[in-house]
């Protein structure tokens, strides 16, 4: 076995495990370069004044944006987390290493196989691929090898930690951050079932072997890959503020029940969250909506508020222990802001707290659903959730585990600790601007919202341009807090300095 | 690690939340079924029993 | 730590704050709970849940047909306007890439309206009051509305249909009151 001691946390890191953690995490860095870029196409082009791609092209690039955005700059990176957490956090190994390098060799398959009959304009149907539109069946393979190649490496989580037990490497409890991305594994399993059950039939109807599929129980189930597979980002993101809270500041969870409740209600409960799609659909009762998006999963939203609470109580505890103790904000003022690992999580607990959940549970009532569905205010909505909160964390995680895992010191250090602020402002401008153009009733995904070549004659509230001129400003923003995180972490682990 | 060699094997006894809280498996069983049942098999209850399109009078 | 086991028994009452926090989020969340079925019965608003198979779609294209033969009373850019009878149903096709007919309706009198897609996905996206229903094949979905002010509406598509997605606006007018 071959293992090794971290220098800077007395981890005992095995190779494998190492190894894994790099491959993904650099894979996922890539695809978030092609996805960002895609969505700066899209933000030219939503921008009235500048309106760049054309139509072909903008469906095109928009489909691209949302599979390597959404689905594999944010899976690849979870599955770094899987082993970062069931391995190197318990100080133990990877059972059974082919099985990750498998899963990873699938997931990249079926990533290339998307991207490529995207790319070649075989399968415009936009991230969601409603039934009856249909791509080529490689775009429903390509899907189906990286559901398979995802559920391979959360399953591996779980007998990872199996393993970890025999070995001795926990007693009874793991890690909050190793329970935290056991409840991102848990809803990954459910997720990528759901995947399978519909995307296989689907696969079969576009290569004509199966004659109808049905559209409202496509939706059904897509919405519990679609949507559920955003509560695997809630988790590992949660799972990541807790991680950097406990490595930037040696922070303890103020009450290990409290955080754990929080993730067992994510667990039971926030996969119905998926009925937020079907509120203004036909076929499903008033009750299946109300029990699927009310009752229950209000019971998801307290554990996000709980986990609102524990991490800054957690952090404010941490740095009064470090002698921040002079009035109600000293510890606030001398958080180690310019350390961009911390600045990340705590922008990214903000952005998704106040800009992503709040709009959320706003836009998830039955009633306040008729009037943004579908509206431009749900991208907002998601960009706060996913870009602002997920990818903010996620950026505060490259930066935190370049020393650790790849062993290099992060280069240009100012720039770094500068990017996250650069990045979410410009996000958070971004997604405003689209939350204000919605509420006008502005569409998302729609290539020409002036309607120029329409039959009938509609144009939207004037102010609408404005919004969505402070849409494409942030999304600049935006880009360049990317490009400059891109620059800093792929940079950083081809040439920073060898910590050891 | 270091906190935990403190206490010994066998003292006051662990509380039955925090057992079902460690038993990972049992969760996995518990968020697969939860939402399996009520979203999924609700869902699809509902889409098997949507009635025919009645006759309108023109 | 959250990155280290914690001691053998970490189960332990919760501190006086956080049982603060805790139950001011519970009660948060039981407002919002009890709201969305609550204002089933005291809102004016509310998304239909009333839904019907539609096994052929030509059938449902019949039901349209037959209305704009007996409702039609008008014109515009080639698509008929129907003015149907208060409190009748009333059919609204969507297809790529256009929404039919025309309806006309009256102001303060509800209407059945049935929609339906002949092919894929569309959004009924009424502007600019910013209402938003999808629109299935093989599925009637009957949304019942009683437009509250006169004036002329358009419907967009919401839902991405192909490239002629921001061709398809469809037209409802209201008329003020009397007959």
């Amino acid at each position: 076995m071959d293992y090794r001691i971290c220098s800077l946390t007395g981890f005992k890191i095995h190779k494998t495990a190492e190894d894994l953690v790099k491959w993904n995490m650099v894979t996922a860095i890539l695809f978030l370069t092609l996805g960002g870029f895609m969505g700066l196409l899209m933000a030219l082009t939503r921008w009235p004044s500048v309106h760049y791609l054309d139509a072909t092209h903008y469906y095109r690039f928009l489909t691209l944006h949302g599979f390597n955005a959404l689905l594999l700059w944010i899976l690849f990176f979870e599955i770094g987390l899987v082993y970062f957490t069931s391995a190197i956090l318990l100080n133990t190994r990877v059972v059974a290493p082919f099985v990750g390098w498998i899963a990873y060799a699938l997931m990249l398959v079926g990533a290339m196989f998307v991207n490529i009959v995207v790319f070649a304009g075989k399968a415009d149907v936009l991230f969601t691929s409603y039934v009856p539109l249909k791509a080529n069946g490689v775009y429903y393979l390509g899907i189906i090898i990286f559901a398979v190649g995802a559920l391979t490496a959360f399953g591996h989580f779980f007998a990872n930690i199996i393993q970890a037990k025999r070995d001795g490497a926990y007693k009874n409890t793991l890690p909050l951050g190793t329970f935290g991305l056991a409840a991102a594994s848990i809803i990954g399993v459910f997720t990528l079932a759901h995947g399978a059950v519909i995307m296989i039939p689907v696969f079969f109807w576009s290569i004509d072997l199966i004659k109808y599929i049905d559209p409202g129980t496509y939706r059904l189930i897509f919405w519990a890959l679609g949507h559920a597979s955003q509560q695997i980002n809630v988790c590992a993101m949660v799972a990541m503020w807790y991680m950097s809270a406990a490595f930037v500041l040696g922070a303890n969870p103020v009450n290990e029940k409290l955080s754990r409740t929080a993730f067992v209600l994510y667990i039971l409960f926030i996969n119905i969250a998926s009925e937020h799609h079907l509120l203004v659909d036909p076929i499903f009762s008033t009750w299946h909506k109300v029990v699927n998006t009310g009752y229950m999963m209000h019971l998801a939203v307290l554990a996000s508020m709980i986990h609102a609470f524990a991490i800054p109580a957690s952090m404010e505890v941490a740095l009064r222990k470090k002698g921040y103790t002079k009035g109600l904000f000293d510890w606030l003022k001398n958080a180690p802001w310019g350390n961009p690992a911390f600045s990340a999580t705590f922008l990214s607990i903000i952005g998704f707290g106040f800009l992503g959940g709040i709009t959320g549970v706003i836009f998830g009532t039955e009633q306040f659903n008729i009037i943004r569905h579908n509206t431009f205010a749900i991208t907002g909505h998601f960009h706060a959730t996913v870009v602002s909160g997920t990818t903010v964390a996620f950026m505060g995680g490259t930066y935190l585990l370049i020393p650790y895992i790849f062993r290099r010191e992060i280069i240009l250090p100012r720039l770094a600790a500068f990017q996250p602020y650069l990045y979410a402002i410009g996000v958070a401008v971004m997604l405003i601007g689209m939350i204000a153009a919605g509420s006008y009733g502005v569409p998302r995904r729609h290539w020409d919202i002036t309607f120029s070549s329409a039959i009938f004659p509609f144009s939207f509230d004037p102010s609408t341009d404005i919004f969505l001129s402070i849409m494409g400003v942030g999304g600049l923003l935006a880009v360049l807090g990317g490009v400059i995180f891109i620059i800093v972490s792929l940079g950083s682990i081809m040439f920073g300095r060898r910590t050891e | 690690m270091a906190e935990e060699k403190k206490t010994e094997e066998g003292q006051e006894p662990v509380p039955a939340w925090q057992l079902f809280y460690d038993n990972i498996f049992l969760l996995l069983f518990l968020g697969i079924a939860i939402p399996t049942l009520v979203y999924t098999v609700w869902g699809l209850m509902e889409i098997v029993q949507i009635p025919e399109l009645p006759v309108f009078k023109p | 730590m959250a990155i280290k086991e914690p001691e053998r028994i970490w189960w332990k009452p919760y501190t006086r704050d956080e049982r603060l926090w805790v139950a001011m989020a519970l009660l948060w969340m039981m407002v919002s709970f009890v709201f969305m079925p609550v204002y089933h019965f005291i809102g004016a608003q509310n998304p239909p849940n009333e839904t019907y198979r539609v096994g052929d779609k030509e059938k449902f294209r019949a039901l349209v047909d037959g209305m704009v033969n007996k409702y039609k009373v008008g014109e515009e850019k080639g698509f008929p306007i129907v003015k149907p009878e208060p409190g009748s149903d009333v059919f609204v096709q969507a297809s790529m890439w256009q929404w039919y007919p025309i309806l006309e309706l009256q102001q303060g009198k509800t209407y059945r309206i049935h929609l339906s897609s002949m092919d894929i996905t569309h959004g009924f996206s009424i502007q600019p009051i910013n209402m938003n229903f999808t629109v299935l094949p093989g599925y009637d979905y009957v949304v019942t509305l009683t437009p509250t002010t006169a004036g002329d509406y358009y419907i967009i598509c919401n839902e991405y249909c192909g490239l002629g997605h921001h061709l398809m606006v469809g037209k409802m007018i209201v008329k003020q009151g009397g007959n």
